[in-house]
């Protein structure tokens, strides 16, 4: 899985591409920490190029948003999520604790 | 009976999917049965080497699938401590975000995603894991 963050105007933009499980989402977790200590609490996870996601995927954006909701305005906002992402997250409850846009300049300009 | 060991490893999981994403094609699946069998079967290696074995690179994960009349059966035995389903807790999937723990969803998937999911130890063997996905039965008016 390969990720990158690209710093915008008002928001950091982290891209994931490949599959997330037990292995690979340490990387993406260890990511989203070094952007939080870096004063990036305004994150947009762009979701495209991700084809799994497991309960080990997803408890990283659950803490992902627990943090950045910990600051003033901070969150974690979830764009393109494919229906197979968007069950999982519906399975363990998770949809509640994102704002999830298709279209991810929406997502960045809701900052 | 197809079988096929993988180390007991976060690595492995990749193949493993793959493994039973064959497995649910060859039994005739629908992509979205695929996708389910392939997040349980996920979920259930990652136990197996987070609690079974209580880490990587401890034991082996035997892989095994048979394809039945109604869909597939897929099998995944271990050599670690033995696993109990009935002290495993339903998950909160209510609360707020920042009461929510990490853990605890591994087992709520896979009976949610499995037709059927079984668990059995005996000291000789280890633990036996046996899941079933059905076919989706067509609709008839």
């Amino acid at each position: 899985m390969e990720v990158t963050a690209s710093k915008l105007k008002r928001c950091l933009l982290i891209t994931a591409d490949g599959r997330i499980d037990s292995s690979t989402a340490p990387k993406l977790q260890s990511v989203i920490n070094e952007a939080i200590d870096e004063g990036n609490y305004k994150l947009v996870l762009d979701m495209t190029k991700v084809e799994f996601i497991s309960s080990a995927g997803l408890w990283v954006l659950v803490n992902a948003q627990k943090k950045c909701k910990r600051f003033n305005r901070g969150e974690v906002i979830l764009t393109c999520l494919s229906k197979r992402i968007h069950d999982a997250l519906e399975l363990a409850g998770f949809i509640p604790y994102f704002k999830i846009f298709e279209d991810p300049t929406q997502a960045v300009g809701s900052f | 009976m197809i079988t096929m060991a993988f180390p007991g490893r976060f690595s492995s999981l990749d193949a493993i999917r793959n493994f039973y994403a064959h497995a649910a094609e060859k039994a005739g699946l629908d992509k979205e049965s695929i996708a389910d069998i392939e997040l349980a079967v996920d979920e259930a290696a990652s136990n197996i080497i987070d609690h079974a074995y209580g880490g990587e690179d401890k034991g082996e994960i035997e892989c095994s699938y048979r394809v039945i009349p109604e869909g597939l059966e897929v099998i995944l035995h271990d050599h670690g401590q033995p696993f109990e389903p009935e002290a495993v807790e339903h998950p909160d999937l209510t609360s707020d975000v920042c009461c929510r723990e990490p853990g605890g969803l591994g087992l709520y998937f896979m009976k949610s995603l499995m037709d059927s999911v079984d668990f059995s130890f005996n000291g000789l063997n280890g633990n036996l894991l046996t899941m079933t996905k059905l076919q989706k039965k067509a609709f008839k008016p």
